[in-house]
């Protein structure tokens, strides 16, 4: 996991989990497709990357396919801060 | 052949007594919801066919029949009942699309008591609002969601029990425990509750312009509706499998998530995931769904992943498409077409109507962007905005009205009487939305009478948005909207002026987005916060919402002679 990806896990996991289910979720596991993430919570995860990274994310790569996992998020942020 | 026939005969010749005569009902015998959508069905010889097969996210599949559906509702109502729980009694639900929501849905219709239903997304204000209310006595959850009950539950003090029902293990505190339906002993026989049409049944609570949701109540007459328009609006046959994707936490997950198809006999679809083009595909395909009913929000996100991987899929058995919630757009309509092959069909009814008001019907002409016709036994008008009188031209936009007394009405809002009566004028009950009526009968939707925000067909309101920021420590004035979204034709923006010493910035915008989030629901969470010096307010100190909105839509900003002078 790079810091990146920890970063953007931390965060899935401060905003969207209980405390007691933090274990629960890795960089691999689904988050749109499980439910815990919906696509309208979506927009404050996408809020929060374009203001941690300075970047501006199209609506058409914001896809709850491209969200749905840590794994697959940094990789698309990583396309707009290069 | 469809189970309507030609809807022109059948919308002059139709009784409610039909839904009685099919479902074999005579005034005065038992009516129980829970005992049609059962037992009624094993006593028909329907005791070994699927009624539910439900598959979680990450692709585990159980299939109950109707006997098991039988047998666990009657294991739900005998121990809820055990807990002194009892006919009347507000009995809340609120845990993901699991098999015991459904098992516990109808074992609380068998007890008599009252089904609540909560969107498991809900947050801890969102939930209190509605549970304080109705003085809820129990509450279902799971062990995802049941921290939240226990951080509100001291200000609840008709909340007796909390009862989780998936995990025995955890460390309970006062008024909490613990149930597992597999551990139980399975009850064959509950003396089902002697209800009858005027039982209430279902508490849903829903969003309007002023004040905080209120509580739609209703009764077991509302199945004679919810059965003839799952027939005829969903065209369910013995023979389907069918899908609805919505929520239970939300009426059309329970007037056609669980009566409407059940009190059939229909096998049902049940996914517990979350929303993914090709997992629904997927769905689709290997259950041969027949007949699904879905949302153009979810339409509108399954057009963006395009046409070519409908078509990777194999969706022979598909017949029959119907969507609900907000209006459907004739985009939509046209993709439906070139991606299924058919068209979804549009209907419209509301958590106060109990079932569907206006639909298009298989075998009529959908003319894309219209709600259809009226459900035969429906008298749908249109009344002058200003006058209340109806509207006899075509074309002219009005406020949709229904006349009062379909079975599944609203009987009441929940401990409102005065907003009850205040939805009724000169006889009509006034929906709060704006249509046309064309020629040829067609109900062309305008948009909403009021401020309520329809986000992804779910109704919002402003008042308790506003509440909820104005709770936030940063905020002085707050806003809510609706504005334009191209996949769900409204999302919620916020403008807010903060207390002196915050500046508006990006962060602060976050914060105050998941503070929403987390208090209310995602729904409320607003999309976009625009920060004011002061927002704009009558000289009575009233802020002027319509203006703000005006603006997100480039609408006249219409009359502003009250408006505060700078």
């Amino acid at each position: 996991m790079d810091e990146m990806e920890k970063t953007i896990l931390d965060y899935v996991i401060e905003e969207y989990l209980e405390e007691e289910d933090e274990d629960e979720v890795s960089i691999d596991s689904p988050l749109i497709s499980s439910g815990i993430v919906d696509s309208f919570s979506m927009v404050s995860l996408k809020t929060f990357l374009e203001r941690k990274y300075n970047i501006s994310i199209p609506d058409d790569k914001a896809t709850p396919d491209a969200f749905d996992t840590v794994k697959s998020i940094a990789n698309v942020v990583r396309g707009f801060v290069e | 052949m469809s189970n309507i026939g030609s809807y022109d005969e059948v919308y002059d010749k139709f009784d409610w007594q039909q839904a009685k005569n099919e479902l074999e009902y005579k005034d005065g015998d038992i009516l129980n919801i829970g005992w049609f959508c059962s037992d009624r069905n094993c006593e028909r010889g329907l005791g070994d066919k699927p009624a539910m097969i439900w598959e979680g996210f990450k692709g585990e599949i159980k299939r109950y029949t109707f006997n098991e559906l039988r047998l666990n509702s009657n294991t739900y109502a005998a121990y809820l009942s055990s807990l002194g729980i009892k006919n009347g009694d507000r009995v809340c639900i609120f845990m993901d699309k699991i098999p015991d929501l459904y098992f516990s849905f109808i074992g609380i219709l068998k007890l008599g008591a009252i089904a609540q239903p909560l969107f498991s997304a809900f947050g801890e204000e969102a939930l209190h609002t509605r549970m304080e209310n109705a003085e809820s006595v129990a509450i279902l959850t799971t062990r995802k969601h049941f921290r939240k009950v226990r951080r509100i539950k001291d200000t609840l003090p008709a909340l007796k029990h909390i009862i989780i029902v998936d995990d025995d293990s955890l460390k309970l505190e006062d008024r909490e425990k613990s149930f597992i339906l597999e551990k139980a002993e399975q009850i064959e026989h509950f003396d089902i509750f002697p209800s009858h049409e005027e039982t209430s049944s279902v508490l849903h609570y829903t969003s309007g312009t002023t004040g905080q949701p209120k509580g739609a109540l209703h009764v077991h007459a509302s199945i004679f509706a919810q059965y003839m328009t799952a027939k005829w609006v969903l065209d369910l046959t013995d023979d389907d499998i069918y899908w609805c994707t919505a929520d239970p936490g939300w009426v059309t997950g329970t007037s056609y998530g669980i009566i409407g198809p059940w009190c059939l006999g229909i096998t049902q679809v049940i996914y517990d995931g979350g929303f993914g083009a090709a997992k629904w595909y997927d769905v689709l395909q290997r259950h041969k769904v027949t007949v699904w009913y879905t949302a153009p929000t979810a339409i509108r996100l399954l057009m963006k992943d395009g046409t070519e991987l409908v078509k990777q899929h194999d969706l022979s058995a598909l017949r029959y498409m119907c969507s609900v919630g907000e209006p459907l757009n004739p985009e939509a309509v046209h993709w439906g077409i070139e991606a299924f092959d058919k068209p979804f069909n549009d209907n419209y009814w509301q958590t106060e109507t109990g079932a569907i008001m206006i639909a298009n019907y298989p075998g009529m002409a959908v003319k894309p962007g219209s709600m259809g016709k009226p459900f035969p036994g429906i008298t749908a008008v249109v009344l002058d905005l200003k006058t209340h009188e109806v509207i006899t031209e075509p074309n002219k936009v009005g406020l949709i009205a229904l006349k009062p007394g379909w079975p599944s009405m609203m009987r009441e809002y929940w401990n409102n009487k005065k907003v009850f009566d205040s939805k009724f004028i000169k006889g009509w009950y006034i929906t709060g939305d704006r249509s046309s009526i064309d020629p040829e009968g067609y109900f062309w939707f305008v948009g909403r009478d009021d401020d309520v925000i329809n986000t992804g067909g779910h109704l919002v309101g402003p008042f308790e948005i506003e509440s909820a920021l104005l709770e936030h420590e940063a905020v002085a004035e707050a806003a809510a909207v609706g504005k334009p979204d191209p996949v769900n034709m409204e999302v919620v923006k916020a403008f807010v002026a903060l207390k002196s010493g915050y500046e508006p910035d990006g962060d602060l915008e976050l914060s105050i987005m998941n503070y929403i989030r987390k208090k209310l629901s995602p729904l409320a969470m607003p999309q976009e916060i625009e920060f004011m010096d002061k927002l704009p307010k009558t000289r009575s100190g009233k802020i002027m919402r319509r203006l703000l909105r005006a603006q997100e839509w480039g609408e006249e900003i219409g009359d502003i002679s009250t408006l505060e002078d700078d």
